[in-house]
């Protein structure tokens, strides 16, 4: 079998079709490895619906769109720094995500204890994330913008802000409580029948919707914030 | 089983590994807020927020989602079908335009 790191190009198609027409299953993973990644690719398109729409109505709007760089800033004393709170959000979300593929790399080298503590350190770093989009929320409903307006100028702005940050810090959320679940059943797992106990793979899949999550701030704060 | 099957049957990545992904994340994150603290514009703007938003992307995809280590078959199942996306930012781009200049033309006056 060719293996992917060295093939050249003519095995790469080879193993592709070989894969697709053989009489097996064509993606050689687990069932819940498979699920996970159709499930991703499935939120792939939604996100990309949400982001999409933005540039749509970025485009169309005849009214002034807000300067991020200023509708985000953070004055701290007397200096005003713009995305501050931004930058920091995603430096957050970056660390968690090498925390969390450092715990699954663990859980693959059997060191349980290790793979959970920095399972447990990744929800952390995830809760403090919404933590500081609770407070930008607030910061900019406070300054009056609404999912139908907004004081700045296009009122397009709102919409965009409150659904596609909206729709990130959900899965954030969801992410949060999927982790300490793993983190509350990996500590468990000593204990258990070896049928029912969780695997290496386990942790993978979590790291893979974590990643994700992680993915789609790159794109979102490029796209939204930067643009 | 076959023995290419993901990272799962072969020995892990040293963990310096995600380090250095890591930091290379941190340094280009460090590098797009850069772009707006400069306050760069046009196409330089565009151009560098653009390609370190896909670098990060291909990082994470690649080293921390375990990509580099799958089957081709999912890989190009990864990439074909996301990639379709690019003829619906196109219509949608071509659209929107169309809109705003009419917008432009009727909203004047």
């Amino acid at each position: 079998m060719a293996s992917v790191n060295n093939s050249s190009n003519s095995s790469v198609w080879q193993e592709i079709s070989t894969d697709f027409s053989g009489d097996q299953r064509v993606f050689q993973l687990s069932w819940g490895k498979t699920m996970m990644w159709m499930f991703l690719l499935g939120d792939v398109f939604v996100f990309s619906c949400l982001l999409i729409s933005y540039m749509s109505v970025r485009i169309t709007t005849t009214a002034e769109w807000p300067n991020s760089a200023d509708v985000f800033s953070l004055t701290i004393g007397t200096q005003t720094v713009p995305l501050l709170l931004i930058a920091i959000m995603t430096f957050i979300l970056i660390t968690s995500s090498g925390t969390m593929a450092i715990a699954v790399n663990y859980a693959f080298q059997d060191k349980l204890r290790r793979s959970q503590f920095l399972i447990l350190a990744t929800a952390l770093l995830g809760l403090s994330f919404v933590g500081m989009q609770a407070l930008e929320w607030s910061k900019l409903i406070h300054e009056g913008v609404r999912p139908w307006s907004n004081p700045m100028g296009a009122s397009q702005f709102g919409a965009c802000f409150f659904l596609i940050t909206g729709f990130h810090g959900l899965h954030v959320s969801i992410g949060v409580i999927y982790l300490l679940l793993l983190a509350k059943k990996l500590s468990n797992n000593h204990r258990q029948k070896p049928e029912n106990r969780l695997s290496a793979n386990a942790v993978e899949i979590a790291g893979l919707y974590w990643h994700f999550v992680d993915l789609v701030w790159v794109f979102i704060f490029a796209l939204f914030y930067l643009w | 089983m076959n023995s290419s099957t993901g990272i799962t049957h072969q020995t892990p990545p040293p963990i310096s590994l995600y380090l250095k992904v890591w930091l290379a994340l941190f340094i280009l994150s460090t590098f797009s807020y850069m772009v707006d603290y400069l306050q760069l514009q046009g196409m330089l703007r565009w151009g560098l927020i653009i390609s370190f938003m896909l670098l990060k992307a291909s990082l994470i995809v690649s080293i921390f989602m375990h990509v580099f280590w799958e089957r081709w078959a999912l890989i190009g199942s990864l990439i074909a079908v996301p990639t379709l996306l690019i003829s619906l930012i196109i219509l949608m781009a071509i659209e929107a335009d169309f809109i705003h200049l009419n917008r432009l033309l009727f909203f004047a006056h």
